[in-house]
């Protein structure tokens, strides 16, 4: 299919519904716990009942045969599944093949759902990465003893310093910027005042990144239900239509990344682009998978609000901050809204309340359009969702 | 074993593994399209084919980036890692020895060395003395 078919299905498809449970922390709650209170709630929200929902698409960070577990669970019978682990970009990638499922009828809902405990679980993060190391080796890293992913996102961040003179107060000022769109969010998990002096101040972890250039670590459950547009405009909340979609991988251990310094977001970008038939400068906010500072900056020039090398000094100007050209992470991001493990489908959400205007104190000024960038390993897969309002179509 | 087992060519991570712990650092050459491969693989990841060659790389290397990764002094203290380009192409993961983490500079001259500690080798850099070093990132 190439992109002139793919723009045919611009705007054919709407998210009716959303919800988010238990971010932050959960403490007695399982990833299905999560992900079941999530699904629930979105469901309703799109005014359906679980009975309606015919498609699903999940994934898990621990499970190998996760949509078993979920069908299962939410008692649904899938016509259509897609269990695509592409880690966090995941449920942004998962877009397509929904869209593509509804067009061609072989269902008529599809509820894309995720939930992880991996905050207050007492399965152990270190006990998790110990495990990984035996079930999926990586023998050319892992003997070096990086701290992936950070150490990853590390590496690509120095080289973005040595290439282009990114500093390590304008990698800061991502994370005061996610910070202030937090403090306007009572769902966020830290909403105390940061500087950029305290991020440059925080604890080192690898370098040039410290624990505030990183996402937080929360609990977290999340869902959307994905409806023809049609049927959409018969449901109660405004619909957000797809209006662009496109995924791109090209590696995954982070020292078979072509460039540190471009991301495959270029490629995502330009097929989501393409197909919505809009550009960059028609976004009127960005949802940016902040799981380090690097990220924003690097997201920022693959997606064209930027030339490439010009992310640090775009975000030192105060563009992404509240009240700046480009409202970016409106929900405080992964660096301070939270991060339940594999963050994409948590963008796609605070994009959707954004276009419905329901985001309260941090609501954007009557939007129309949203980009978001779905991420996952170690910047490896990518994959970018291009929503809009009603008036887009 | 079955019939076909007899000529089935060794997979290449094991053949990379076993020259490693001989101290041996060796990389593969597409026979089809010259490229140097790193990781070790079944295949070229550049043109597909599948007929590759072991050699000796020269060991010559430039870090391409770093980090230093902060660790308890009591647990062993802060170590480095490294993207190393290799004077053939490919770039891997490593770490830089010889000087302290935090002096490995993006552009550092380096020379491989495969350390083998109870039958199992570790590929390293160690850092070149050079008058130049930080001028060779010829990118």
């Amino acid at each position: 299919m190439n992109n002139a078919s793919l723009s045919q299905l611009r705007g054919k498809t709407a998210i009716a519904g959303v919800a988010t449970f238990g971010c932050g922390e959960a403490p007695g709650y399982s990833d299905m716990d999560l992900l079941a209170n999530a699904a629930r709630r979105a469901v309703a929200d799109a005014g359906l009942t679980m009975n309606d929902i015919d498609g699903l698409c999940t994934a898990s960070v621990l499970a190998t045969m996760w949509p078993m577990e979920v069908v299962e669970h939410l008692g649904i019978n899938a016509r259509f599944i897609d269990g695509t682990m592409i880690g966090g970009s995941s449920f942004v990638a998962h877009l397509m093949p929904a869209m593509l499922a509804l067009e061609a009828g072989q269902c008529d809902a599809v509820l894309v759902c995720y939930g992880s405990a991996q905050r207050t679980s007492t399965l152990n993060r270190k006990e998790v990465a110990k495990a990984r190391r035996r079930m999926d080796p990586q023998p050319y890293e892992h003997p070096y003893e990086p701290i992936l992913p950070l150490s990853a996102y590390a590496l690509a961040a120095s080289r973005h310093m040595h290439e282009f003179g990114t500093t390590r107060a304008q990698l800061a000022e991502v994370a005061v910027s996610a910070r202030e769109w937090a403090r306007l969010n009572p769902d966020a998990f830290m909403r105390d005042p940061l500087t950029v002096d305290q991020v440059l101040a925080s604890r080192m972890v690898s370098d040039p990144l410290t624990v505030r250039d990183s996402c937080l670590v929360t609990d977290g459950g999340g869902a959307y239900v994905l409806v023809r547009a049609e049927r959409a405009r018969d449901l109660p909340r405004p619909p957000v239509y797809v209006l662009g979609s496109g995924t791109a991988v090209w590696h995954r251990q982070i020292s078979s990344m072509p460039d540190l310094t471009v991301t495959a977001a270029r490629q995502s970008g330009e097929q989501a682009y393409a197909m919505a038939g809009l550009a960059a400068a028609d976004m009127d906010m960005a949802q940016l998978y902040d799981a380090f500072t690097i990220n924003t900056l690097l997201f920022l020039e693959d997606l064209g609000f930027c030339a490439k090398g010009e992310g640090g000094a775009f975000v030192a100007d105060g563009h992404i901050r509240p009240g700046g050209s480009l409202p970016v992470n409106t929900n405080g991001g992964g660096l301070s809204w939270g991060h339940p493990g594999m963050y994409g489908i948590f963008a796609t959400i605070e994009a959707v309340r954004q276009l419905r205007g329901e985001a309260g104190d941090r609501q954007v000024a009557a939007p129309a359009t949203a980009i978001v960038q779905g991420n996952g390993g170690t910047l490896s897969s990518q994959s970018t969702a291009i929503l809009g309002t009603g008036d887009t179509l | 074993m079955n019939d076909h087992a007899v000529s089935r060519p060794a997979p290449a991570a094991r053949v990379y593994a076993d020259a490693l712990a001989e101290g041996q650092f060796r990389i593969q050459r597409c026979r089809a399209c010259g490229s140097a491969i790193f990781y070790p693989r079944e295949l070229c990841p550049e043109c597909g084919a599948g007929e590759l060659d072991w050699f000796a790389p020269s060991g010559r290397g430039t870090v391409h980036a770093t980090t230093t990764v902060r660790r308890k002094p009591e647990a062993g203290g802060d170590y480095n890692v490294a993207l190393i380009d290799l004077e053939e192409g490919p770039r891997l993961m490593s770490r830089v020895e010889g000087i302290a983490a935090e002096a490995v500079r993006i552009g550092l001259p380096v020379q491989a060395r495969v350390a083998v500690t109870e039958g199992e080798g570790l590929l390293l850099f160690d850092a070149v003395a050079s008058n130049n070093a930080g001028e060779s990132d010829h990118e």
